[in-house]
């Protein structure tokens, strides 16, 4: 509460300093970073002129608390809270799905925007119509998305990640069922004002998608990928592409390009020791995560770059990184691809924390699992061998803040394989296999075989 | 002095053996588990003839100060005296030996100890009533203790401390530990040590040989002005201060030494009284016409030596015949994020019973046993708890649901007072057998076909598991092979069916 109430009153501050910025006075800012315009960046879509902020709310990771039966439920007092800071600083572009957080995400985004004059932001919402693909239930899920979202058009709606399956996968899911049809007529009459999608996959499922749009069989006015210094050119090209190879594409074409998962789920804001040392020789004042922005914000058909932000402080922060824009130099640029070779160096799962393969059936926590061996990877709080010298330390460690992070019975010991899990993962993560692995090593450490 | 050095001891004592029950990390056994070895029963039950020898020479010597230092049940039902003497300033007077009472429980608990009614066994043992009462009633109170600190350590970012469950075990047992403590304050409050010299089994065994202790509190009836200050102070209310004879009953005497400070007259003294015949109502004449007179101590001759003897040739006879016995959502939208319910386990039924490895078997460990939920209030993977079967009430068993008896832990063995699970390293417990596996076809998700499982067979620490294809259905579903299998629970444990797994262990009769 203390601290929420120092942001409230922070807020305040900064928001009337955002008063002065628009009304283009050069006043100092709080921060210690001074350097540059201190004003939200604003990208111009070329089809229709829209100013979006280079910084897109994602309505995918607020904070969720008990409601009286106790079940989880969002906090819409922290959703609004954050809402209000984000239009305040210049934030215009809210990007949610009915599909996330339980389901719970619209209704919640649209209470808090609904809040606000509508022609103040832009919505993007998905057909997120992944379990029932009959018309009537995609149709009703477009409905229930205005309904929820208090508006009578989306300005950015989305085919909810295509890509794995190809255009097959598309086609059944979007086109036998009449959706594409569905869809252009809704954006003929205005109430989609930019129809695109977002995609997950390999290269040659992108290729074959993005030649639907160069043949003039359906058009699409932008596409969402995900990109950050790592997918750039680590994605591992086979089940999924290089953010640089999709970058490029959709440039030639000058699509406009929204960015999804800048942080890989928060994993470039919580880097490994040495990394982020490297990184704070160089701007000892600006957060680790800011990189990973200024990494997309740098390129220049990013329309929005997405940061699914849980509470207050990493808001601040990029508002922060986007008010005092800096694009990265050449030299800059080939320091984050070295970071990036880094980063690969480390044995992490390739987890962003979408929860999109939850719940699994069998009550297995997968994200839950992946999350706290990355961060104990991260952190360095990850036994290596027997032979170390503070192991018995790092097992308690390990073994304490596991249990204290995953309930015992939806530990990785507990999944069975049964592969449920696989169509769901974006980052076509193998699950069975990883959380098996996890599961070795702990049970490695439990039996000190390590 | 003497007062305040059997006070140190037995403090001393009382709260190593307290925090010996109470620990659940395991950090404090190697150096208090000794604690738990010296108890009487236990160390007869494990055939200990070093402790065993150790602790009558110590009676033979100097009383019964087992009872006031080393039986943890003795200490505290002092302290509860205390608070009871707090009362008065003069709370006791001497009371007769309630000796039908007292050999009539003794040869009872002998009969039941020789027959294996452990439950009765376990009823009346000191030290296992003191576990007991622990385990169930002050250990939840240490672990909520535990879990605040968690909670603060979790916050604070270190993993000093960790979460440990609290869950009851068995009602019945926790009943009885309730109705323990209950029976044992009231009994101590308002009677000090009642319960030791009319109900102990350990006491009444130790009181053979405490007769003929060669220190003991001695009157020297030319000083005395019976003033009757030591026997209302002695909380064994065996100072019997008379006109005539001023006498001390040495087979209730715990050598507390509360009376020697309370003689002004310097009359009362602790000191070497080998083979001297105490006047009037003599302790070996006492016993004397006890035994000419009960009917339960047939066969024990009026004389003193020869009644010790038989004392000692009785508990060592108990011990012998053990030893010989012994040997023998919506449909249309799905969403992300949230959780699916998991169902909480429940036990299967099991024909036999499930005993932790380091038990030969199931009749000697529970022939062994006497249910002090030391190895219970251990258990790290919430494995062990109180059997509720008639049978073997309060002893302990093993079963799957909230974990499994994990390859790499032999801790319980390691504690065992009783010798009922030996001590084994992880190698030696791989060749304890003390259950198999078996499945349910009809509700495993694999031989059904409702999933391509194979949990068990991928999980089980002993490979004693396989899938098989069934030539009608195609599906695979899991064999296990007895002769491999050692009952460890994995696969129980980890079965995703709920809340009775589709594999269940039943116990195995002989262990090795």
């Amino acid at each position: 509460m203390k601290r929420r109430d120092f942001i409230k009153i922070t807020g305040a501050g900064a928001a009337a300093l955002a008063v002065g910025c628009t009304s283009g006075k050069k006043t100092p800012a709080a921060g210690t970073v001074d350097e540059g315009p201190e004003q939200m960046v604003y990208r111009e879509n070329p089809k229709n002129g829209d100013k979006v902020s280079l910084i897109g709310f994602g309505c995918m990771r607020w904070p969720m608390t008990r409601n009286a039966e106790g079940r989880p439920e969002i906090d819409q007092d922290a959703v609004n809270e954050m809402i209000d800071y984000a239009i305040e600083h210049g934030i215009n572009y809210f990007d949610t799905s009915p599909a996330y957080l339980m389901g719970q995400s619209e209704k919640a985004a649209g209470i808090a925007l609904s809040r606000h004059p509508r022609d103040k932001y832009y919505i993007a919402t998905k057909l997120s119509n992944f379990s029932n693909q009959s018309p009537e239930a995609s149709i009703r899920m477009y409905h229930d998305s205005m309904d929820q979202l208090k508006t009578d058009y989306f300005d950015y709606y989305l085919l909810h990640a295509i890509g794995s399956g190809g255009v097959e996968a598309f086609r059944h899911r979007y086109v036998e069922n009449g959706m594409m049809e569905f869809l252009n007529k809704e954006r003929e009459a205005g109430r989609i004002r930019n129809l695109g999608f977002s995609f997950h996959g390999k290269p040659g499922e992108f290729d074959s998608l993005i030649a639907l749009h160069d043949s003039g069989e359906y058009h699409f006015d932008f596409v969402q990928i995900e990109m950050n210094y790592v997918d750039w050119t680590h994605a591992d090209g086979v089940r999924n592409a290089n953010a640089k190879y999709l970058y490029e594409e959709l440039d030639k074409r000058g699509i406009p390009i929204v960015i999804m998962e800048p942080l890989l789920g928060g994993r470039l804001a919580n880097v490994p020791e040495g990394i982020a040392r490297q990184m704070k020789e160089r701007e000892p004042d600006r957060s680790i995560a800011s990189w990973a922005f200024r990494f997309c914000g740098t390129h220049p058909r990013v329309l929005c770059t997405l940061s699914g932000m849980t509470n207050m402080d990493p808001l601040v922060d990029n508002i922060k990184t986007f008010t005092h824009f800096k694009p990265l130099t050449e030299e800059e640029l080939e320091f984050m691809e070295e970071m990036a070779t880094q980063m690969m160096e480390y044995p992490m799962v390739n987890c962003t924390d979408c929860k999109y393969c939850m719940p699994c059936p069998w009550g297995i926590d997968i994200p839950g699992t992946f999350q706290h061996y990355n961060r104990s990877v991260t952190e360095g709080t990850y036994a290596q061998s027997g032979e170390q010298k503070n192991y018995r330390k790092l097992k308690k460690a390990y073994l304490v803040s596991y249990d204290r992070a995953v309930e015992t019975v939806r530990q990785a010991s507990h999944c069975i394989s049964c592969g449920e899990c696989l169509s769901h993962c974006p980052q076509s993560i193998p699950i069975p296999t990883e959380l098996a692995r996890i599961n070795r090593y702990i049970e490695s450490l439990k039996q000190d075989t390590l | 002095m003497l007062k305040k050095l059997r006070v140190v001891l037995a403090v001393i004592f009382w709260v190593g053996i307290t925090l010996l029950l109470l620990d659940f990390t395991g950090a404090l056994h190697g150096w208090l588990g000794w604690m738990a070895k010296v108890q009487f029963l236990p160390a007869v039950m494990a055939l200990n003839v070093g402790v065993i020898a150790l602790l009558v020479v110590l009676t033979l010597v100097f009383g019964r100060v087992y009872c006031s230092v080393i039986c943890p049940l003795g200490v505290f039902q002092d302290a509860v005296s205390h608070l009871g003497t707090l009362r008065s300033k003069r709370p006791y007077k001497y009371k007769k030996e309630i000796k039908w009472l007292r050999y009539g429980v003794w040869a009872l608990f002998v009969v039941a100890l020789v027959a294996g009614v452990q439950a009765f066994v376990a009823l009346l043992a000191p030290y296992s009533a003191y576990g007991r009462m622990v385990q169930n009633l002050l250990q939840p109170i240490y672990l909520w203790g535990n879990n605040l600190l968690a909670w603060f350590s979790e916050r604070a970012g270190s993993y000093t401390f960790y979460e440990k469950e609290v869950w009851l075990r068995s009602l019945p047992t926790f009943l009885i530990a309730l109705a323990t403590l209950v029976v044992i304050v009231v009994l101590s409050f308002k009677g000090g040590r009642t319960y030791c010299n009319s109900i102990c089994p350990v006491g009444t065994t130790l009181s053979f040989f405490s007769r003929f202790a060669m220190f003991r509190p001695v009157i020297d009836t030319e000083k005395c002005k019976k003033c009757k200050a030591c026997e209302t102070h002695c909380k064994a209310q065996c100072i019997n201060i008379g006109k005539e004879s001023q006498t001390i009953d040495y087979s209730r005497c715990v050598d507390c030494f509360n009376c020697i400070g309370q003689c002004k007259f310097d009359a009362l003294k602790y000191r070497f009284a080998w083979g001297r015949q105490p006047e009037g109502d003599t302790p070996s004449g006492t016993f004397a016409r006890t035994g000419s007179r009960s009917d339960v101590e047939e066969g024990v001759s009026p004389s003193g030596r020869r009644a010790m003897m038989a004392g000692t040739v009785v508990a060592l006879g108990a011990a012998a015949l053990k030893g010989v016995e012994v040997r023998a959502q919506e449909a249309d939208k799905k969403t992300d994020g949230g959780f699916a319910e998991v169902l909480p386990k429940q036990a299967p039924e099991r024909e036999t019973p499930l005993t932790p490895p380091g038990s030969k078997s199931v009749k000697d460990f529970y022939r062994r046993c006497t249910a002090c939920q030391l190895c219970v209030a251990e258990c790290p993977n919430n494995v062990l708890r109180p059997s509720t079967s008639l049978e073997h009430l309060m002893q302990p068993e093993m079963s799957f649901e909230k974990g499994y008896c994990r390859p790499e832990c032999t801790r319980c063995s390691e504690l065992c007072p009783t010798g009922a699970i030996c001590k084994i390293t992880k190698e030696e417990k791989t060749q304890y057998h003390v259950g198999t596996a078996r499945v349910n076809r009809e509700s495993c998700l694999s031989a059904s076909g409702r999933s391509n499982c194979g949990k068990c067979a991928s999980i089980c620490p002993s490979g004693a598991i396989q899938m098989v294809e069934d030539p009608e259905t195609g599906y695979k579903f899991p064999v296990v092979a007895e002769e491999i299998c050692i009952g460890c629970g994995a696969c129980e444990n980890l079965c995703p069916v709920r809340p009775i797994s589709a594999i269940t262990v039943n116990g195995r009769l002989q262990h090795i």
